[in-house]
């Protein structure tokens, strides 16, 4: 096998220059000792070395199956050694661990789906992250965006008053269009509290006006917070800070209590969803969501069956759907997307692998937020999603998820594929019926 | 060697099956005990309905989306898996020693069948370890612990044929089949062949994340 390219990180250097063996045993032991237990022991103990989740990888596939970038290959770079050495690993060890779980790995769980004793290997993936996180050896890109949520509450530096800046302002757009339009700040007793992730008010604004757009134009009665708490995302949660992650969650569900709302609809993240909705509860002791979460995909599959939502034209360009693991491995709404999409897009035509085997963006588990200096290796590192958009012939593809289209971008771009990303609230909004729009 | 035979066949049996029973009753209570002691939230995301959903669907041959994508790995290791324990429990052999032993016995097999099963079983570990040999991402995670487990559970199979053929010393084989045999049935609680006692745990803890909290299939 050739040599492997390991990549320099800043904060990887950084943090690794600080490492000494001794804190590397302290801390490692320190997480198999206090935060696992009979899960770690027995996906280690029951995994028969047979190989069968390679197949899952988009990484595996797009190396030509090389097989350091197979699931259990993953795991062979990292926890096997950790726990047979007992935590006496190097410090080059550590580096190339974190580039494996932190970069190599989306969290996708498409392996769990192919392993015949359904061992999470993206759980085995995390922890390697929680011990790189309490070994301050996180890529520096993506800590930069976990210091921000630990800062501001939000993941992109938005401060308080440049939140209701942003909420007004697309509000004053709105008013064009829709003379009567609100963007309701901090109503009490709202049905629905809507909530987003920090890049929406920082770079991505219009898609809170076609969110607002469809909701006045649905007749929704709904608020968003004018405080901390409005930002549902939480890159903490990939770099292992669990600490940083329940304080996330708990101030996304008190805003929301506080608020009165009886649900929390979020726009169309994946990673957000993961964290509100199956990872953040359980870090706050609850087993589900303390308040129903609901995705904009399923929001939009509601508004359509109760009628409230109508097509007021269609998009009859040929589409294709790419569907997000987390809100479909990790949700199953991919049968609701559909029909959302039908209904605007009679043209449509699935990519193949599709649903709960669609291949991930490689962008997803935090790997895009870790920044330039991995761009290239994650690109690379899914040449079989290029394929599979190819082989589609269609020229635009509805990505529901934020991540998905930050990784699609790059994808479409370097593959020199000539497709369009949409949001599907994009699509809802140009074709649905306006009644209130001048 | 008769002596051998009688210690092997007496003491040594009592012992492995012994180890075996206890053994694998105390890994499945260790694993339950602990993950209770430490990581007692995992009891919440367990559903009956869908852990058993999962593993039915993950016991019929072909049904799941990677077991159509490997299809000979699959038919192969469907039978290995069948043919181990329809020989333990069929063959003829076994059954007159049960008989001597506890005047029971049940449904046998023709030696015939027996014999196919047999070299079948002898191809389908030919066929583990070619794999581990070739195919580039299982030797990477292979190790010379999978060979060792492989030799461990081909060697019963080997001197039973050895035996049947009366090739070699009959009661030599007789002998290394039994001890062979009583060293799987050690080896299953204490090494990654304990897969038999835990991947029924660990199928039904993720087929009911995947079925109960996300609404999703796991195959």
């Amino acid at each position: 096998m050739e040599e492997r390219v390991w990549i320099k990180d800043e904060g990887i250097e950084a943090g690794a220059a600080k490492l000494t063996p001794e804190k590397i045993e302290k801390t490692i032991n320190a997480v198999f000792d206090n935060e696992t237990g009979a899960r770690l022991k027995a996906y280690v103990e029951t995994c028969i070395h047979c190989g069968l989740c390679s197949d899952a990888c988009h990484f595996f596939l797009s190396h030509d199956r090389d097989p350091r970038f197979s699931p259990v290959g993953k795991v062979k770079q990292t926890i096997w050694p950790m726990l047979k050495n007992k935590g006496k690993v190097s410090v080059e060890f550590m580096k190339q661990a974190v580039q494996v779980a932190q970069t190599e790995c989306n969290l996708c769980r498409r392996c769990v789906q192919y392993c015949p004793f359904g061992i999470d290997i993206a759980y085995m993936m995390s922890l390697v992250r929680r011990i790189c996180h309490k070994q301050e050896i996180t890529p520096l890109y993506i800590q930069d965006t976990a210091h921000s949520h630990a800062a501001t509450m939000n993941q992109m530096w938005v401060k308080d008053d440049e939140w209701i800046d942003a909420l007004q302002w697309q509000e004053d757009e709105m008013r064009d269009e829709f003379p009567n339009a609100r963007i309701p700040l901090e109503k009490e007793g709202a049905e629905i509290m809507y909530s987003v992730i920090g890049p929406e008010p920082k770079f991505r604004t219009q898609l809170i006006y076609q969110a607002a757009a469809i909701m006045n134009e649905t007749g929704m009665d709904w608020t968003m917070p004018a405080t901390p708490g409005w930002d549902n995302s939480d890159m903490a949660m990939y770099t292992g800070d669990s600490e940083m992650m329940g304080r996330l969650k708990r101030m996304h569900f008190d805003t929301a209590a506080r608020l009165k709302v009886k649900k929390i609809v979020m726009g169309e993240c994946g990673h957000a969803f993961r964290s509100v909705y199956d990872t953040g509860n359980r870090v706050l002791g609850w087993r589900m969501p303390p308040i129903p979460v609901i995705h904009a995909l399923e929001f939009y599959w509601d508004l359509l069956n109760e009628g409230k939502l109508k097509v007021a034209k269609t998009f009859d360009e040929p589409v294709t759907f790419h569907d997000p693991c987390n809100v479909v491995r990790g949700r199953g709404l991919h049968e609701k997307a559909r029909e959302v999409v039908r209904a605007f897009c009679p043209n449509f035509i699935e990519m193949i692998p599709n649903r709960e085997h669609n291949y991930c963006c490689s962008a997803g588990g935090g790997v895009i937020n870790c920044g330039p200096p991995f761009k290239n290796a994650r690109v690379e590192g899914n040449r079989v999603k290029a394929e599979q958009l190819k082989a589609t012939g269609v020229k635009v593809c509805i990505a529901p998820c934020h991540n998905c289209h930050g990784g699609l971008e790059d994808i479409i771009h370097t593959f020199e594929l000539g497709i369009e990303l949409k949001f599907l609230g994009e699509i809802i909004y140009e074709h649905m019926e306006k009644p209130n729009a001048v | 060697m008769q002596d051998i035979y009688l210690l092997v066949s007496g003491p040594l049996a009592w012992a492995a099956w012994a180890i075996f029973l206890f053994g694998s009753i105390y890994k499945i209570w260790k694993t339950l005990d602990t993950a209770k002691k430490k990581e007692q939230v995992l009891f919440s995301y367990v559903s009956l309905k869908y852990g058993l959903r999962s593993i039915i669907n993950w016991s019929i041959p072909f049904n799941t989306v990677n077991m159509r994508l490997n299809p000979a790995l699959t038919a192969i290791s469907f039978f290995f898996h069948i043919a181990f324990f329809v020989l333990l429990l069929f063959v003829s052999a076994h059954q007159v020693m049960l008989g001597e032993g506890f005047g029971i016995s049940w449904f046998t097999i023709p030696d015939t069948l027996a014999n196919i099963l047999a070299f079948g079983v002898l191809g389908a570990c030919i066929f583990f370890a070619a794999r581990r040999l070739t195919v580039p991402e299982v030797k990477y995670v292979t190790d010379w612990t999978d060979f060792a487990l492989l030799i461990l559970v081909v060697a019963p199979f080997v001197t039973g044929i050895l035996a049947y053929y009366q090739i070699g010393n009959y009661m030599l084989m007789i002998i290394l089949h039994m001890l062979f045999a009583e060293a799987v049935l050690v080896a299953i609680p204490f090494t990654r062949l304990s897969h038999m006692l835990l991947a029924p745990l660990t199928r039904a803890y993720i087929g009911s994340e995947f079925g109960m909290v996300r609404n999703v299939k796991d195959w």
